[in-house]
């Protein structure tokens, strides 16, 4: 029993020790935001009284609300239009496969590998034509394609793993192809179906070089916001800091509230 | 026997339909800006000339394949890939092995541990080049003065090292998510049981953990690839590529062409080349994913 306790108080050390390494830039973050500009750069310190001046300081010259709505919207619209294309193509992956289906899976991934700054300039010029520049539907369009593969695969993997007796029995009901997947498939894999979509919605939300080129105020999202403190002028610590808090709390938030399922959607595989 | 063979016809019809939204669009979306981008590889096309553009053949290949920057970028390329995945492989699996241990806070820890995935490229570096590896007023800095250890400047002395860890850090923790929700899964009778015939910890783990992760690891490597080999924003905000070309990977060469020597041609033909080079590393992540896909 004693020796049990032991282990258990060493292993909460050592691992406690570990995370508080790893986040500690974002603790350090969130602590500096809290700081004035001096406080900021003097030696490093726990102990100081907290001021909310810098907030206010980079409220008073971009309005967040309105970059933070947009990343919302993006995300959520690229995240859903993605599921809706990719979810009939993996269903016929996993249960129809043909000769060629992982030749187009492999081919769907090596999209991915694309530099995106190698097809900059035709996108850019493109999106100028049909007037999708510096809007949120040109976003959405662009970070649809960057995640589908992704989003493509990660569905086909959670598919493959679905007894196919389930579909079968309900073909044999008379199920159609939309009524298989839309009550059998879909609540069967629900987990990995949520976490395969909170994957891409971190994905969108953090996507930096599109957002950064092909937007300039009206859809600008909040990687935006964050680049334009980034320039020499606005280089101060702590209004730095409190811009990327505010940048990443929703995102931050999102991803620990949503741990558990995406945790549960990914084992979902391997779980029989 | 009929209805099968004509089931399986029916299938590979409605298979083609299913998938047919997907494939045009990432067709279009691969073969209409690849096309473009081809088209003006060949071109003598920059933005700074107008008027001035006429067909150069093979002019701009030439050029860059000639290029010493080329060969540096690519290198960089492959370093920063091969060290960002052993580290996070390394480090994710050891570190799923510790959090899967019972501990008290288990649960915070965990959620706090995957929290740098959550971070935007851009924030992270940021933090990271002005708060953490500061010369001056960093922490990192502040932490060597304690043990009487003068300041590093990350930036010039270690340009590359200093991206890696960056890199590393927003992905050790996604690295981390993956493993250790395939841990949980590992079976707890199979661990006893070796435990019973005398298995130590670390047989136990090179013979039964490590095999189990096998399937996992392979994700791992797949998804963090196709992100690696496109990094950019790490080194657009702190060294834009520098001191000299030590940081400058095929992703931002192509972005120092065609942005700021508005060379379109050049930075096309450098596009066509990274896609080559993706394709290369693809072929090899075909071999292992076709493993992964059979099992």
């Amino acid at each position: 029993m004693q020796s049990a306790l032991i282990k258990r108080l060493g292993l909460t050390l050592l691992a406690w020790t570990l995370t508080l390494v790893i986040c500690f830039p974002i603790v350090w973050m969130v602590l500096t935001g809290f700081k004035t500009e001096t406080q900021a750069i003097a030696s490093p310190t726990l102990f100081f009284t907290p001021t909310l001046e810098s907030y206010a300081a980079v409220q008073g010259r971009a309005d967040y609300v309105k970059f933070a709505l947009n990343s919302v919207y993006i995300s959520l619209g690229a995240t859903f239009l993605a599921l809706a294309i990719a979810i009939p193509s993996a269903y016929a992956m996993a249960f129809l496969p043909t000769k060629r289906t992982k030749g187009t899976l492999l081919w769907m991934l090596s999209t991915k590998m694309l530099p995106p700054v190698g097809v900059l300039v035709p996108i850019y010029l493109i999106f100028r034509d049909l007037g999708l520049l510096d809007t949120r539907t040109g976003l959405i369009v662009i970070y649809t394609l960057m995640n589908l593969p992704i989003i493509i695969w990660m569905l086909y993997t959670f598919f493959k793993d679905v007894p196919k007796d389930i579909l079968e029995a309900g073909r044999m009901d008379g199920a159609s192809t939309l009524h298989e997947v839309c009550y059998l498939l879909i609540p069967l894999t629900l987990p990995g179906i949520a976490s395969t979509g909170l994957l891409s919605v971190i994905l969108s939300w953090n996507e930096a070089f599109w957002s950064l080129n092909l937007t300039s105020s009206q859809a600008a999202p909040l990687t935006a916001y964050i680049a334009s403190f980034s320039s020499p002028e606005g280089l101060f610590w702590a209004k730095l800091s409190a811009a990327s808090t505010m940048a990443v709390a929703p995102i931050l938030i999102f991803g620990w509230l949503t741990q558990k399922q995406m945790v549960r959607g990914l084992t979902f595989g391997a779980v029989k | 026997m009929r209805t099968r063979a004509s089931g399986r016809t029916v299938g590979g019809l409605r298979s083609l339909s299913l998938q047919a939204p997907a494939v045009t669009l990432l067709l279009i979306w691969m073969a209409v800006p690849l096309g473009m981008t081809v088209w003006f590889s060949l071109q003598r096309y920059n933005l700074m000339m107008p008027g001035m553009e006429q067909f150069a053949g093979l002019e701009n290949y030439h050029y860059l394949l000639t290029d010493p920057a080329l060969w540096r970028a690519m290198a960089n390329t492959l370093i920063l890939v091969a060290s960002v995945l052993a580290i996070s492989v390394v480090g994710g699996t050891l570190l799923a092995v510790l959090y899967q241990q019972e501990f008290f806070g288990r649960g915070i820890a965990r959620v706090l541990a995957i929290s740098p995935f959550f971070i935007m490229p851009t924030v992270s570096a940021l933090i990271w080049q002005n708060m953490m590896m500061h010369p001056v007023n960093g922490v990192l800095a502040w932490l060597l003065g304690l043990f009487g250890l003068p300041a590093i400047d990350w930036f010039s002395s270690y340009p590359l090292l200093s991206i890696i860890i960056i890199v590393a850090w927003q992905w050790l923790p996604f690295a981390l998510l993956i493993l250790l929700t395939a841990i949980q899964s590992l079976d707890d009778d199979q661990v006893e049981a070796a435990r019973m015939d005398g298995a130590g910890p670390l047989a136990i783990f090179w013979h039964i953990t490590l095999p189990h992760l096998k399937r996992a690891i392979g994700v791992v490597v797949m998804i963090q690839m196709i992100f690696l080999l496109t990094v950019f924003a790490e080194i657009f905000v702190t060294t834009s590529g520098g001191p000299g070309l030590a940081t400058t990977n095929l992703a931002y060469l192509i972005y120092l062409r065609a942005l700021l020597e508005f060379d379109v041609g050049g930075a096309s033909a450098g596009g066509v080349i990274a896609i080559v080079l993706a394709n290369i590393v693809a072929i090899f992540l075909v071999r292992m994913v076709a493993k992964n896909l059979a099992s």
